[in-house]
């Protein structure tokens, strides 16, 4: 039966982690984040369905204890915010090399360095850009509520082994820290060792029975076999643009105006929607789900339909360049966000909305968009 | 008499290990890693465990040791072997799972995980090979090269007073709780090999005792990281190495010797 609960977003996804029928999870305490590894620990998940939890000694060890896990095909996952998930960025990349599911979660914190303790969404691009070393991408979800860091991690576990890569959840810690009803999935059950070798036989390293052996690794010492690798990466993106892109468009029919934000943000732009909308104001609001695949098709679409599209982000302007490069410059994209851990407004996203994209919207797109390229 | 009579089954005394793969190995002549590699290949035959047995590969020279060892092996990033036999090992608690890593990749970017997987006394075997050289890229200055050597990295010799000592890291992970089984061990000589055996077969032992961790330090030579020939590079080895890194055992049954 599916439950109802008031649950903080770490805890309704640690939750959702043992219902998932996840085999193991690696952590490092750090805030905003660590209600995740002491809901677990405190849950005793290993008596509820067998489920591992162990406190690593840095998110360099946990990532690679999930790398281990996952090499031998269990369902595996790890969290952390932004300090955190920087230093987890080699095991990433070897997880993607390597061709590895896991679930890799980043409740997101205000940066470049230590930074701020407070919500921030400022590691977007070292999300969906790659952000350790190499060709690669993440599948990346972004949640905008605790119903959605519930929902998720399944939802990210079965891409994640459908394509054989790193998937990651892009929380923040708004949404990490903050109390909503949510509906818990019912309980699935763990994997048998039997089944998993039966079903991930071809390439986990499960220990060699009447089979050649295999081999996770991400080396390729010969070039032509490299650049295969490469290829071969480059195709599940590909497929997963075609496949598995999720958005939703809040108002965009008849819409004048666009916004785009995620998360938190869209939360927010959501509520400077409605107040628009009051004033007479046509907009809309699109929120990708996923981050990467972006909604590229669909905002090239919605640019023929609107005068200006505005990206609010809890950032200095990074989703934007995004929004940008879909909409091929057909209507002026400008960019809203507040930084260091402040959380925007409703009414601060409208304004912006009005200052630049409404009164000064049409002026540049007509007389002077070239010079604001440059 | 025609050689094919003599080669008969009766006749056989010695033929290859069955776990090792037919692909030439990628080390220089006369380095230990070669051996080191046979030993944990035949005691793995040995006791019927290949089923259930999972090696890490690390960086360094044997990065490529899954070429040549034939079970299901998983590549670690530098100095995470630990951390990822660790991941291994507590979502497969039946299964044999060992790491074999070199000084570099053990001792010095992976002190932290080797430390902790130590600590927690995991239930793994970890074999680490010693030569106080990084091989692969080409003979630079290890956490375990001897004062006075000269790599590409200490050209004048390694100074202690601002590279540090060599690290004794077997010794200092000896006196961690969860370990139980410390020895270091050589492989240059056929009583050496023997006895080497005989170590990395009580540390998979171990393993099947669920005794936590057991850890073989094997002394071996580079001899054209060390610029010697394979001969000259075990004389210098006797002379040098196992001075500052005596051979035998250091814990055994959980207990320091």
């Amino acid at each position: 039966m599916a439950e109802l609960k008031l649950m903080k977003g770490n805890e309704a996804l640690a939750e959702a982690a043992i219902r998932a029928g996840v085999d193991a999870y690696f952590g490092y305490p750090i805030t905003p984040q660590s209600e995740v590894i002491e809901y677990l620990m405190a849950e005793r998940p290993e008596k509820r369905t067998g489920m591992v939890v162990l406190q690593a000694e840095s998110e360099v060890a946990a990532i690679n204890m999930v790398y281990g896990a996952a090499s031998t095909g269990k369902k595996v996952m790890t969290s952390s915010s932004s300090p955190g998930i920087s230093l987890k960025q080699e095991g990433i990349s070897y997880m993607a090399g390597a061709e590895l599911p896991a679930v890799i979660v980043n409740v997101v914190r205000g940066g470049p360095g230590l930074g701020t303790i407070q919500p921030s969404q400022a590691d977007y691009f070292q999300s969906v850009k790659g952000g350790g070393h190499g060709d690669y991408k993440l599948y990346v979800l972004a949640p905008a509520s605790v119903q959605e860091m519930s929902d998720f991690v399944a939802d990210a576990f079965d891409i994640a082994f459908k394509y054989r890569t790193p998937v990651l959840i892009l929380s923040d810690g708004l949404i990490g820290q903050m109390m909503e009803k949510v509906v818990l999935r019912d309980q699935v059950e763990r994997i048998t060792d039997e089944d998993l070798i039966k079903t991930h036989g071809s390439w986990a390293t499960t220990g060699k029975t009447n089979r050649n052996r295999n081999i996770v690794t991400s080396l390729d010492l010969q070039s032509e076999k490299m650049e295969a690798r490469v290829h071969r990466l480059q195709k599940k993106y590909k497929q997963m643009e075609l496949e598995d892109l999720r958005y939703e468009k809040i108002d965009c029919d008849d819409a004048e105006y666009l916004i785009v934000a995620y998360g938190s943000s869209a939360r927010i732009s959501q509520k400077a929607v409605e107040i628009a909308r009051k004033k007479g104001i046509k907009v809309g609001l699109l929120r990708p789900l996923t981050l990467f695949p972006f909604p590229k098709k669909q905002l090239f679409e919605l640019a023929d339909q609107v005068k200006g599209i505005l990206s609010v982000e809890l950032n200095s302007g990074q989703m934007v360049e995004d929004v940008q490069l879909s909409v091929e410059h057909k209507v002026p994209v400008e960019h809203f966000g507040r930084t260091g851990g402040i959380i925007h407004t409703p009414e601060e996203v409208l304004d912006a909305l009005e200052q630049k994209i409404i009164t000064h919207g049409h002026f540049r797109n007509h007389k002077t968009r070239e010079s604001s390229i440059l | 008499m025609d050689i094919l009579e003599i080669i008969k089954p009766e006749n056989q005394v010695f033929c290859k290990t069955k776990l090792m793969t037919d692909a030439t190995l990628s080390y220089c002549p006369g380095c230990g890693h070669g051996t080191a590699h046979n030993l944990t290949m035949e005691v793995i035959d040995e006791m019927g465990i290949v089923e259930d047995t999972i090696g890490v590969a690390p960086v360094g020279c044997s990065v490529l040791s899954y070429d040549f060892m034939d079970i299901d092996m998983t590549q670690a990033a530098h100095g995470r072997a630990p951390a990822v036999a660790t991941g291994i090992a507590r979502t497969w608690p039946e299964k044999y799972v060992f790491t074999y890593q070199g000084d570099g990749d053990l001792a010095a970017i992976g002190t932290a995980e080797t430390i902790h997987a130590c600590n927690r006394g995991e239930n793994i075997v970890i074999i680490f090979i010693n030569n106080g050289i990084y091989g692969m890229t080409g003979g630079q200055m290890a956490p375990t090269t001897l004062e006075g050597m000269r790599t590409s990295t200490s050209p004048y010799g390694r100074e202690i007073e601002n590279m540090g000592s060599p690290l004794k890291i077997t010794e200092l992970i000896a006196n961690l709780p969860g370990v139980y089984y410390v020895t270091r061990q050589s492989v240059h000589t056929h009583k050496h090999v023997r006895k080497a055996k005989k170590a990395i077969r009580t540390a998979f032992e171990n393993t099947r005792l669920k005794k936590g961790l057991s850890f073989v330090e094997i002394v071996s030579n580079c001899n054209s990281g060390w610029k010697m020939t394979p001969n000259e590079s075990n004389i210098w080895m006797e002379e040098h190495m196992f001075p500052y890194f005596p051979l035998g055992d250091i814990k055994v049954d959980g207990k320091l010797k």
